[in-house]
């Protein structure tokens, strides 16, 4: 089944933030962002851009009814900067005026005075200074300091992965206009409506209750929408509370690339040993999380990196610690993975260092590594694991060494062109971990034609979710698609919500559909048993006809609904889902976190033009584990595009911030995001036949993050080209591996 | 008073014209199904349709609409999403989108839909390599393409059987776009017939091109700028053989160049190096005066020129010179060119028998990036040596470099290996690179002397 927005989406007829028919009397703001990383504010003077044409009002921290404060997971975060500013793009202002142009004109003429405080931007730097977002942790599992004199060999190094901007094509932005009584309604292009409500209300000194946020969907999100909608959107409001009236914040891109965090980047530190069969015995693990200037979601994702740090292996000694260090960069956040990626570049690092330095292919230790059900993942959770599956499937389909083979024998026969080739095994947990959050809620109405509505907290950008709760109401309904309507995320409707993220909504919102919906069903069969004599048991509805024991009845789904409604049956329900089974103790950090795994394995192939430092992608081979896949077209794309998406981060995507914290790359001509030239020649998916249980909805296993982390293995496929050219080059596990590095390390002495 | 017509509907319009058409499509007629993504031009969210009549023939190309002054729609057809929608189905090239998976959120997808649509106006070879090249600009950060190449596989198969038929008959006979893009040709002349010339010829006023840099660098300014529009005036965008030369009317863009045979009989693999430059609505809209004017030290086109020892004739009123285009550059965005002066054209000799040309661009993406480097060079050959030499490298200084010293050693040299080195060291001498986010000065000089190296691969 295709994604249900198809059909708008091409037509240019879908709607999204920018494309709300105005109402009357909006004003649009803009944001004065501070223009140093690092300072204490000793004046700030807007006079000039009061006076400017077009402009309602300026507001600062002083205009802040409630608390100047927007941070979710720890309180250090202002909406507007009061006495000092903590990266360049921190909002110091906003102005409010009648046009999208005479605010951004009015923003050009405020004037500030900064003393300037010393920058970090090195996370090892913000370490040392006692620069923590949060205290230190460590994931531990066996003994790994009475294991070292065990190992054969022990390989140490040091890792870095850059960050990466999510480039969602749509900006952010926010609409707020005020309702009757005080309230607000806020649309925003946010993946947590209920982080913004929470967070308007918190700034307005204001109850929920009065806060209405809609989202119908976003133009790409990526984890970048999860925290970071809610600035823009608290502002609309704080705005528009103050003067009354609608008002619009769509940000420019370039406002959207300097004043909006992206993916951590991480410095790591690795020690790993193998007994001479090349089973790892133990892996040490230390991560410098460059957190930015607040704590936005970076604990959370700290967290994961510790949960991801053994990749799909098991290591029966491990000791992972991690430092989230506040810098001066713009608060980093959610980003596809979450933290998964950077912990498991770590470790394919640690391997490929040991394959090196014993000139064997990588893949040989990562296969004796694999996991195996009944393993322990160093935070106690007990693997259900399908990676030698996964594995041995890509062999089977692929042929590993038939795969070496050719690379070899082109590299021999070919000087200024060179093969490069890697395996990436994954495996990634699925469920928030804060277990709390692993809850949703569904409203589902059945309409007396028969028509019916779903509502839950589950943000549509792009993922496909709500083609999947629609998908999940027909068939418990067993109902014509086009019967079914699933409506915008609206915290009045649904509250209290988990934001769309963690790869879950389709697991959390559809379990909680199905919920709603077999509790309908089972009533309106009832219903039917009634008017038909007969028992409920004997009751079946297909095809949107009421069935006794197979036999087909003349009640239809469109007759029964209403002859459910004039019985005084309700036709609605609001059903409540938590993922059972899940626990984590931080005190201890051990338990079972995760609902489930995914797993797979990719084989990537690449070309460099050892001349130019260029580089292509032949292909990227995967086994992919999607459980009992719900929607294969859906499914296939996320894989696809996490794919590629991995691969940017690994390869052309390259954040570059200035010594004082200045974000370089600051616009699509120097940042650059995979186009359709640069993807890899061939993908291919195959998905794992598996017909085990698991907490998935219709067992189809959550697929929004895992495929990013294929594209780890672009990196060191890269590296081993760049190696069968220049053989002595020492290459530092520095990803992405830009053109550039290439170019320096195929030639470096 | 800018007159058009828009999807079905005739405009007149008198905003400014310096307004982009993206805000007036969006803003003005509230058509939001064209997208902004990044108003530079660099993501084809915007994309629409502009037809014109060129030779009695209506043709259309992609263009941005971020970087398109209203100005430059006078008298041509635009086309956004909503006018290539049926009112209650899919046209083909939506249909192949839909299901080949080919949009997530969404946001991109009318871009592609329309450079699709654009390809199937074009007369371009009906092959998915040609459907593909049509959407060299738009970035999806969804789909990772696969499915967007499938469904470029399809529309590709749409035209399959064209044959030469006029484009807007063939697509609105065969269904793939609404009926009324038979009638435009014809309402199209009856517009310009009845239209004065309105033409801004002051001489103060603001000269736009494609306003592919302009609207990057100065948006804000040019929306209520005095403005001349130069890009589609009569007369400026010629492509002539005279005297053993090649003359350009300084409107030319990149497209007429990749159109043009005499250009690509000059230069046989020009077709090669057009796609490592922008990408297709940009050149359909980067004119090379413009390139050349706005003096970026890596200007693709600039540097394709400086190795040909292109010769610029400016004028200013009645008073007209001749200048190297090696001597335009007198530092950092600096020209030796008066206020007032225009390009009037530009003509290089052509390249005679045992020559040999090549241009060389690097970038962080391949497709649709700025250069860290790029080069070219002229050879001149006698037997096995070089009689004479140009070589230009862009990234390597302030300005867009002719490499005099390197060029000259050449001069007289056999080619070899030996030789190759040394002039690798020349070029050393004659450089300036600066790190920045195009790479860093180590590299920029490690990079040329690749691109020395590969300029002598082919020889």
């Amino acid at each position: 089944m295709k994604n249900i927005d198809s059909y708008t989406h091409v037509r240019g007829e879908s709607v999204y933030l920018d494309d709300i028919p105005l109402q009357a009397g909006t004003l649009f703001a803009a944001v004065y962002d501070s223009p140093v990383a690092h300072g204490k504010i000793k004046s700030l003077d807007t006079s000039e851009a009061e006076k400017a044409e077009g402009v309602v009002r300026i507001f600062t921290s002083k205009d802040i009814p409630g608390e100047n404060q927007i941070g979710g997971i720890i309180p250090d975060e202002e909406l507007l900067a009061g006495t000092h500013v903590h990266f360049c793009g921190m909002p110091v202002a906003l102005v409010v005026a009648e046009s999208d142009d005479a605010a951004r004109a009015a923003v050009k003429r405020i004037k500030i005075e900064i003393e300037n405080l010393p920058v970090i931007t090195n996370p090892r730097e913000a370490k040392e200074k006692g620069e923590l977002i949060i205290p230190p942790r460590t994931f531990r599992l066996g003994d790994t300091d009475n294991t070292w004199k065990n190992c054969e060999y022990i390989f140490e190094g040091r890792t870095e992965t850059n960050g990466q901007e999510h480039l969602y094509i749509e900006t952010q932005g926010a609409y707020a206009m005020p309702q009757e009584n005080g309230a607000i309604r806020i649309y925003s292009s946010t993946q947590g409506p209920t982080v913004v409500q929470r967070t308007a209300a918190r700034v307005l000194n204001m109850p929920m209750n009065k806060i209405e946020v809609d989202t119908t969907r976003l133009g790409g999100g990526f984890g970048g929408k999860e925290d970071q909608a809610t600035t823009w959107a608290v502002m609309c409001a704080l705005a528009s509370y103050h003067v009354k009236k609608p008002v619009k914040y769509c940000l420019h891109r370039m406002e959207d690339m300097r004043m909006t965090g992206k993916r951590h980047p991480y410095s790591s530190d690795f020690k790993i040993g193998l007994n001479k069969d090349l089973k790892i015995l133990a892996y040490e693990a230390t991560f410098y999380q460059n957190a930015g200037a607040a704590a936005d979601l970076s604990p959370a994702v700290m967290e994961r990196t510790l949960f991801h740090c053994t990749n799909s292996y098991f290591v029966p000694n491990v000791t992972a610690t991690a430092y989230s260090c506040r810098t001066n960069l713009p608060p980093n956040t959610a980003f596809r993975g979450f933290g998964g990626p950077q912990g498991m570049f770590v470790i394919e690092a640690a391997i490929a260092k040991a394959a090196e330095q014993l000139h064997i292919p990588a893949s040989e230790i990562q296969q004796k590594n694999l996991l195996k059900t009944g393993d322990e993942f160093p935070y106690g959770q007990i693997a259900e694991s399908e990676a030698n599956e996964c594995w041995s499937k890509t062999d089977e389909l692929y042929n590993i060494e038939q795969l070496e083979k050719d690379v070899a024998d082109f590299n021999s026969s070919n000087k200024f062109y060179k093969k490069g080739m890697a395996l990436m095994p994954i495996c990634f947990g699925i469920s928030f971990t804060k277990t709390f959050m692993n809850q949703a809620r569904s409203l589902v109405h059945v309409y007396t034609d028969g028509s019916v509505g779903i509502s839950t907290a589950a943000v549509e950008m792009g993922q496909g979710v709500n083609t999947k709760l629609l998908q999940v109401a027909a068939k418990i309904f067993s109902v014509a698609q086009e019967k079914i309507k699933v409506n915008s995320a609206n915290t009045w409707r649904i509250a209290n919500t988990s934001p769309t993220a963690a790869s879950a909504a389709a697991d959390l919102n559809g379990k909680a559909t199905a919920l709603a919906c077999e509790t309908i069903l089972q009533r309106m069969k009832q219903v039917a048993a009634d008017e038909l004599k007969t028992s409920t048991e004997t009751i079946e509805i297909k095809d949107e006809i009421v069935f006794i024991t197979g036999k087909k009845t003349d009640l239809s789904w469109k007759k029964l609904a209403m002859l459910t409604h004039m019985k005084r049956i309700s036709l609605s329900e609001l059903a409540h889902y938590t993922a059972p089974g899940i626990h984590f103790d931080t005190s201890k950090e051990k338990g079972h976190p995760f609902a489930y795994h995914v797993y797979g394995t990719a084989v990537i192939t690449v070309t460099i033009d050892c001349l130019r430092g260029i580089y292509e992608f032949d292909s990227v081979k995967a086994v992919h584990d999607f459980g009992q896949s719900m929607n294969t077209m859906v499914d296939m794309g996320q894989c696809e595009g996490g794919i590629v998406q991995g691969i940017g981060w690994m390869t052309m995507e390259e954040l570059l911030y200035n010594k004082e914290g200045k974000l370089m790359t600051n616009a699509l001509s120097t940042y650059k995001v995979p186009d359709i030239y640069s993807v890899p020649k061939e993908i291919i998916v195959h998905p794992l036949k598996t017909e085990k249980e698991n907490l998935a909805i219709f067992n189809s296993k959550a697929v929004g993050e895992p495929p990013l982390m294929y594209g780890i293995g672009a990196y060191f496929a890269l590296r081993n080209a760049v190696k069968a050219f220049n053989s002595s080059a020492v290459i530092p596990y520095d990803a992405p591996m830009t053109p550039e590095k290439v170019l320096m390390n195929l030639f470096s002495q | 008073m800018i007159r058009f017509i828009l999807n079905e509907k005739e405009m007149v319009t008198d905003l400014s014209p310096g307004t982009t058409l993206l805000d007036f499509v969006r803003y003005h007629q509230h058509l939001r199904g064209t997208k902004i993504g990044c108003r530079e031009g660099d993501c084809g969210a915007c994309t629409v349709l502009a037809g014109e009549i060129v030779n009695d023939e209506l043709r259309y190309e992609s263009m941005t609409s971020c970087l398109m002054p209203l100005g430059n729609a006078n008298g041509k057809h635009i086309v956004t999403i909503e006018g290539i929608n049926f009112p209650d189905k899919l046209n083909p090239v939506q249909q192949a989108l839909s299901d080949c998976g080919a949009t997530q959120c969404g946001f991109c997808t009318p871009g592609f839909a329309m450079s699709l649509a654009g390809f199937c106006l074009s007369d371009k070879e009906a092959t998915e390599q040609n459907a593909i090249a049509a959407v060299d600009g738009n970035i999806c950060r969804c789909t990772g393409y696969k499915s967007i190449e499938r469904a470029a596989g399809r529309v590709a198969a749409l035209t399959k059987d064209k044959n030469g038929e006029d484009a807007a008959l063939f697509v609105s006979k065969k269904k793939i776009l609404p009926e009324y893009f038979a009638g435009i040709k014809n309402r199209l002349l009856e517009l310009s017939a009845g239209q004065p010339e309105i033409r801004n010829k002051k001489r103060e006023a603001f000269l736009v091109g494609g306003g592919t840099d302009l609207y990057v660098q100065k948006h804000e300014e040019m929306m209520h700028a005095d403005v001349r529009f130069v890009f589609d005036e009569p007369g400026l965008n010629a492509i002539i053989e005279e005297d053993n030369k090649c003359i350009l009317g300084p409107s030319v863009t990149v497209s007429d160049l990749k159109h043009s045979s005499f250009f690509n009989k000059i230069f046989p693999n020009f077709q090669h190096y057009a796609k490592l430059i922008s990408s297709t609505p940009i050149r359909n809209m980067a004119t090379i005066a413009g390139n050349f004017v706005n003096a970026s030290p890596i200007g693709d086109m600039t540097i394709f020129f400086l190795a040909l020892d292109t010769h610029l004739f400016l004028s200013s009123g009645e008073e007209t010179r001749t200048l190297p285009l090696r001597k335009f550059y007198k530092g950092y965005k600096q020209l030796d060119k008066k206020i007032d002066e225009i390009i009037n054209s530009i003509s290089f000799e052509l390249p005679g028998k045992n020559t040999y040309f090549n241009f060389e661009k690097v970038s962080k993406r391949t497709h649709l990036d700025i250069a860290s480097v790029n080069s070219a060079i002229l050879l001149t050959m006698n037997g096995n040596k070089i009689a004479k030499a140009g070589m230009s490298a862009g990234g390597v200084g302030p300005v867009p470099m002719y490499l005099k010293k390197t060029s000259e050693y050449l001069a007289g040299k056999k080619i070899s290996e030996e030789m190759i080195k040394e002039v690798i060291a020349v070029m050393k001498t004659e450089i300036s690179p600066i790190s920045d986010a195009r790479g860093s000065r180590e590299y920029k000089t490690l990079l040329l002397g690749q691109l020395i190296k590969a300029h002598f691969t082919d020889i």
